[in-house]
């Protein structure tokens, strides 16, 4: 765990001193299961062909910092290349046991539950490196959370722009008004990354965003 | 400290406003962490918030039975017009943000804060 904070720590440092400006850094950051690897996947997916993470209904399922180089988007006539970052679910609490309840023996869950406080930490110290944000929400959850929050108000002090994505519009519980209520000063977009449902308009505004970078 | 007792820890902004951002937060886990409910007077700047989360997590599994915390800031007056937010803005830059107040506590003992634009609801576990 030590080897691969230090390792990645070396790699950050190394691609900032390399980094063209002509590839933007763009992170997928969020709460735990918000289909923040689901979404990196539709889109590694839609233009690389492969694939960047393995995803799961168990909470924290990403734990370490993830990510692809060169994503090249190609889309109504515009392009854009970028390197796509997807990070492990920010959370305040981490409890091996509510693993156990998905069925994970206590040994493994206190193995992921130890994995995942780790990959919190690194979501957060990677917040520097990013030219641009995809906050990911799971639009069936209540968005006022405080971890929502401080995300958003961690790219604000860091003026890095942001794009609210309310993901999961699929399910009957989704209710994307309520996330545009919550952040009434960000570009919100409903998606449904498992089911590629109005990737159109994601697609949209990322290059909208991307522009002003 | 006996079980099923509650304990809450108000801290007045005066108390925090000249600690430096660790001791801040240094404070605050340090009441956690005796299985109590901090209710702060005012709140912490958004990097704040996301160091006392990798403090918190860093924590969480080095400290017997800490699974890390629940936390919650409600600020009022969220619908001012432009006028107020300029006199907002010039009084919490002479006094500080005073104005919101944040309640953290232990995930052991908090289940979850329900925030609401207006108001938060603690709900404790049995």
């Amino acid at each position: 765990m030590v080897i691969r904070i230090v390792r990645n720590f070396f790699k950050r440092i190394f691609n900032n001193i390399f980094r063209s400006k002509e590839q933007l850094s763009i992170g997928f950051y969020g709460p735990p299961n918000a289909g923040k690897t689901s979404l990196a996947n539709r889109i590694c997916k839609d233009w690389t062909g492969e694939e960047i993470g393995k995803v799961s209904n168990i909470p924290h399922e990403t734990r370490n910092v993830q990510f692809k180089e060169k994503v090249e988007i190609d889309y109504k006539g515009k392009k854009l290349t970028f390197k796509l970052i997807d990070t492990p679910g920010i959370a305040t609490k981490i409890d091996y046991e509510d693993f156990m309840k998905f069925g994970l023996k206590k040994k493994n869950a206190q193995q992921r539950a130890k994995e995942a406080t780790q990959g919190v930490i690194e979501s957060i110290q990677w917040l520097d490196d990013m030219d641009l944000v995809v906050v990911v929400l799971d639009s069936t959850q209540n968005p006022y959370s405080q971890v929502n929050i401080t995300i958003i108000g961690n790219l604000v002090a860091r003026k890095i722009p942001v794009l609210v994505i309310g993901n999961k519009v699929d399910l009957r519980k989704a209710d994307l008004r309520k996330v545009e209520a919550a952040f009434p000063e960000y570009d919100v977009v409903g998606i449904s990354a498992k089911y590629g449902k109005n990737m159109e308009e994601f697609y949209e505004s990322l290059f909208r965003l991307a522009k002003g970078v | 400290m006996a079980k099923n007792k509650l304990t809450l820890s108000f801290i007045p902004y005066a108390d925090i406003a000249k600690l430096n951002s660790i001791t801040r937060i240094k404070k605050i886990l340090n009441i956690v962490l005796q299985n109590r409910i901090v209710i702060l007077q005012g709140r912490l700047d958004a990097t704040e918030e996301a160091s006392l989360i990798q403090s918190t997590m860093a924590l969480v599994g080095r400290v017997k039975n800490f699974r890390g915390v629940e936390l919650a800031v409600i600020q009022p007056n969220q619908k001012e017009n432009l006028m107020d937010r300029v006199r907002l803005g010039i009084a919490r830059s002479l006094v500080g943000n005073r104005d919101a107040l944040t309640v953290i506590g232990p995930a052991s003992l908090v289940k979850e804060i329900k925030r609401n634009p207006e108001k938060i609801d603690l709900m404790l576990k049995r």
